[in-house]
């Protein structure tokens, strides 16, 4: 894991100083709120519906259990005991007093991490395949390069003013889980004759103009990636629209302008720009992949595993689900659900912090990472400790086996606290959780992912759901929005409208018939929802969904 | 024609501890919208609204929002309000930890 130099620190101490004196001016009515706001927000600090609310980056969502163990000090200290895991690898605290502020930035300092940048027309946290250097699958370790992503974003003076903020996600492996190509720009580590490079994609975005971003190069070698996407964020930054806040994001200017000439514009620039690179990014680099050496794996006999395999069914159960193929043979990767029926997506309380930090530092070589899909990964696990993890995530209400299910649900927070909010997110995700948990069918149907967001911005990536719920507000009244097909991987694809949306006591009901379609149409179990979608279209589940319309026309 | 006026309240969060807060007709900034002036003229909307952003150091953000008269003082008329002068439906945080309001 990275760990700052003397640089970092003394920076990130410079800013917190500074930081407290804002706070201090804007109390004793020497700044406006006019002045002070554009301050708070580079510091991460909102003020939502009930509250303030700061926001903290979880650079490419990793941390060590002491980082985990001190936002549990932050969620108990400062905030009402809980933290919420964010689809940008943040976590945000929806109850601090504008007065802690500064002493909760100066605990996150202590163990290196901040705030900054997670608000504002900046580059934002840089985010990362939740798997990375430890899924079976990948070409390379993305996290070093997206260190160096961030270090070079951070407080880069061509880019604080930009005309909107700038979203850059990484994954190392040919199957996304870091949704690249819903990002401004999207980086797929590849290799080309031996030597480690990206493929570049851009003007990708969810949002009112929902985008699938489009390959604006297929390999830019490491040497030159720094200087190629320095190029590309300087092209957006000059000719990207000011005038509309809504046109602003780079997909609006690559529509707009076409990829090719985007593309030209870019090569030109990165012909100016280059010169400038002279190989002390890659020196860095170098520097950085040490921090990221992986851990010495050990070994062992993996019976033990077998047997509870073999003899408990729970467990069983939760290893189907949420373990996945790790790049040791004999070590897995562990999803702890942060999805517990009928509780709140992505939130965990101070104590389950505490416990996934002590299983980290236990079984999982000091390593955890926060996915964009709200849950916590234990990156290395040597199989035989999975049944004494399993054991203790059960004591905190963590061992919920349903990682990819139907109540894995992504859920923005919805006008239960978010001042943008239209309809609320999270009863919603809360009610479909409990409903299929009830019917007993979640195991049966498979995987199926349903997002929810509670306005256009889409922060719960409804677009890329099989199943996306978009909540509004319609004449007074919440009203939610069915989207089907979409698809946040390699295939990506943005979800279709299904019709007029449904009232708030109408939703749970409408997915429900959604679903029993599905079970009916597939061809086979192994079918899953997205796959049926795709061979049949969109009218077998329109006509579920609208059966009055449907009687109607007969 | 111009559309009716409709009555208003003037809401905004305190500067300290963000939470939603209302302006009494005896200038005080109430916790409980049943507290709140209800102004049902314009022209005093818009005075009051003055003199709350002439409070910058104990508020931020204030606005008129739509109420109407209720049994014990002015009542929301949408539920983005209705969900701040209670707090989130998912914790029994905000205002509600204190001082139960009822949700319509």
């Amino acid at each position: 894991m990275y760990r700052y130099s003397e640089f970092d620190t003394a920076f990130l101490a410079e800013r917190n100083a500074q930081f407290r004196a804002q706070v201090e001016r804007r109390i004793d009515g020497s700044l406006t709120e006019d002045e002070f706001k554009p301050l708070r927000l580079m510091n991460g600090l909102y003020l939502q519906l009930h509250a303030y609310m700061l926001r903290v980056a979880i650079p490419y969502g990793t941390l060590n259990p002491d980082q985990m163990r001190q936002l549990a000090l932050l969620a108990q200290k400062w905030d009402k005991g809980y933290g919420h895991f964010t689809t940008r690898q943040n976590i945000q605290y929806n109850w601090p007093k504008l007065n802690d502020v500064p002493d909760m930035l100066d605990a996150l300092a202590e163990v290196g991490m901040h705030a900054i940048q997670t608000s504002g027309n900046t580059i934002r946290n840089v985010t990362a395949d939740h798997f990375a250097g430890a899924a079976a699958d990948e070409v390379a370790d993305p996290r070093p390069y997206a260190e160096l992503l961030r270090q070079w974003s951070t407080d880069h003076p061509e880019f604080q003013f930009m005309p909107r903020k700038f979203k850059i996600a990484i994954t190392g492996s040919e199957n996304d889980r870091a949704v690249i190509k819903a990002h401004d720009i999207g980086l797929q580590l590849v290799e080309r004759d031996g030597v480690l490079g990206a493929r570049v994609i851009v003007g990708g975005g969810l949002g009112r103009t929902p985008m699938i971003g489009k390959e604006l190069s297929p390999f830019v070698a490491f040497d030159d990636l720094l200087a190629y996407l320095e190029a590309t964020v300087s092209v957006w930054n000059q000719i990207g629209r000011r005038d509309n806040k809504y046109k602003a994001r780079i997909k609006i200017t690559v529509h707009e302008h076409g990829i090719d000439a985007i593309r030209a514009k870019v090569n030109e620039r990165f012909l100016q720009v280059r010169p400038q690179f002279k190989g002390a990014d890659m020196a860095l680099l170098e520097e950085i992949k040490g921090h990221f050496a992986p851990p010495a794996f050990r070994e062992g006999s993996v019976a033990v595993f077998k047997d509870a395999y073999h003899h408990d069914p729970v467990f069983r159960s939760w290893v189907d689900t949420n373990i996945a193929a790790h790049k040791q043979d004999d070590h897995a990767i562990v999803t702890i659900s942060l999805k517990k029926q009928g509780d709140t997506p992505g939130d965990a309380t101070a104590e389950q912090m505490r416990v996934m930090a002590d299983l980290a530092e236990k079984f999982a070589y000091g390593e955890l990472r926060i996915s964009h899909e709200q849950n916590v990964i234990l990156p290395h696990v040597h199989k035989s400790d999975l049944p004494a993890i399993h054991a203790r995530l059960k004591e905190h209400a963590l061992a919920t086996a349903n990682i990819g299910l139907i109540s894995d649900i992504i859920a923005c927070p919805g006008m239960d606290y978010c001042a943008l909010a239209t309809a609320r997110s999270i009863p919603v995700a809360q009610q479909i959780a409990t409903r299929f948990e009830e019917l007993k069918l979640e195991n049966d149907i498979g995987e199926l992912k349903i997002k929810i967001s509670g306005c256009i911005n889409a922060c719960g990536h409804h677009h890329v759901g099989h199943i996306g719920i978009l909540g509004l507000d319609r004449a007074g009244v919440e009203n939610y929005q069915i989207t089907l097909g979409g698809d946040g991987t390699e295939t990506a694809a943005i979800g279709d409208r299904t019709g007029p949306g449904f009232a708030y006591d109408e939703i749970v009901p409408a997915i429900e018939r959604l679903v029993h379609a599905y079970l009916d149409l597939r061809d086979h179990a192994d079918e899953t929802f997205l796959q049926t979608y795709r061979r049949l279209g969109m009218a077998p589940f329109k006509a579920a969904l609208y059966p009055e319309a449907q009687a109607n026309a007969a | 024609m111009a559309r009716a006026f409709t009555p208003k309240v003037i809401t905004a969060n305190d500067l300290l501890e963000g939470d939603v807060i209302y302006l009494t007709a005896d200038d005080r900034w109430s916790r409980d919208l049943a507290e709140a002036e209800l102004i049902t003229d314009e022209a005093h909307a818009q005075l009051r609204l003055l003199d709350a952003e002439s409070q910058p150091s104990k508020i931020v953000g204030a606005y008129l929002a739509d109420a109407i008269a209720g049994h014990d003082g002015p009542e929301p008329t949408h539920f983005r309000e209705d969900f701040r002068r209670t707090g989130p439906s998912n914790y029994r945080h905000g205002k509600q930890e204190t001082s139960p309001q009822p949700r319509a």
